[in-house]
């Protein structure tokens, strides 16, 4: 067996393509570098290493370029890069992380990500997310761990219009199904 | 829907984020092959159950993902405060008061 050859395809585990209804847009994200950071005392390190400061502020995230640090817990964050930095960047932070205690652990695997946006997309969220999503109460560049009906999602707003949802794979079609049942309810009335 | 203040992400949540954790401030003893067993069983098993208010650890599962300590009204389900794991707790007698003033 000296000769096999390993390779992993990345399969979306959602078969449906972006479409837009009712003013609700929802598109498959395309796959990610996703990385979870655990230690307070690695975040420092980690803002250089990484080009975007880690959010100290809760709920909050901070962005440069294509890379976004959301914030999930005092000493827990969520990095998402493209793929395209999939080879250097884990290696990077490691090397700069590796005085201060840390876990730094790639989940890009792991979840996926399900972008909704549109004008109708807060009642479509709330059908499902029992928090306030209103601007003044979810302001955009909040970014939050929560549940979605049984599933946990991260949600993210990305935009006055736009959120962000970061779901683990397994749980994708069922977020998908029920983002696109309310969707059309909403749409026929 | 019962909103619950988490002190970590300083900001009222849903009920449905958060998981009970049992009574607050109960060490366990350091070195447990000294104590009693009577001292053993009542770290383990017995706690106050007060009808009124009463110290208890919750943690935000589906949020920061942190535990944290509340005084809940064991009577009306009202949390009276929430404050981070390691913050002393607080003064039940002067909560009390405050609550029966306000009424
Ligand atoms: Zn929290």
């Amino acid at each position: 067996m000296s000769d096999a050859t390993i390779t992993a395809a990345r399969r979306s585990p959602l078969s449906a393509e972006a479409s837009s209804l009712g003013g609700v847009t929802l598109t498959p994200g395309a796959p990610l570098l996703r990385l979870i950071l655990r230690g307070a005392e690695a975040a420092e390190a980690a803002d250089t290493a990484f080009g975007a400061d880690l959010p100290r502020r809760p709920n909050r995230s901070a962005t440069a370029g294509e890379r976004a640090a959301l914030w999930l817990g005092p000493d827990e964050w969520l990095l998402l890069a493209p793929e395209s930095d999939a080879a250097s960047l884990p290696a990077s932070l490691a090397s700069a992380l590796a005085q201060a205690p840390h876990a730094l652990v790639n989940v890009s695997h792991r979840q996926t990500a399900i972008l909704v946006s549109g004008s109708g997309v807060e009642p479509l969220l709330n059908a499902f997310v029992p928090l306030e999503l209103t601007e003044a109460a979810f302001p955009v560049g909040m970014a939050t761990r929560t549940i979605f009906e049984k599933a946990e999602i991260v949600l993210w707003r990305t935009g006055s219009a736009a959120f962000h949802i970061e779901v683990w794979r397994s749980f994708a079609p069922y977020v998908w199904e029920l983002l696109e049942a309310v969707r059309r309810e909403n749409a026929a009335n | 829907m019962l909103l619950i203040r988490c002190p970590v992400c300083e900001m009222d949540r849903p009920e449905l984020e958060f998981r009970y954790g049992g009574e607050a401030h109960i060490a366990r003893p350091l070195d447990p092959s000294k104590v009693s067993d009577e001292e053993w069983a009542d770290f383990l098993y017995f706690r106050t159950n007060p009808k009124g208010l009463h110290v208890e650890r919750w943690r935000h599962t589906a949020g920061c993902g942190r535990f944290f300590n509340a005084v809940r009204h064991t009577v009306t389900d009202r949390f009276v405060t929430t404050y981070k794991s390691g913050e002393p707790r607080p003064d039940l007698e002067a909560l009390a008061r405050k609550l029966e003033s306000a009424r």
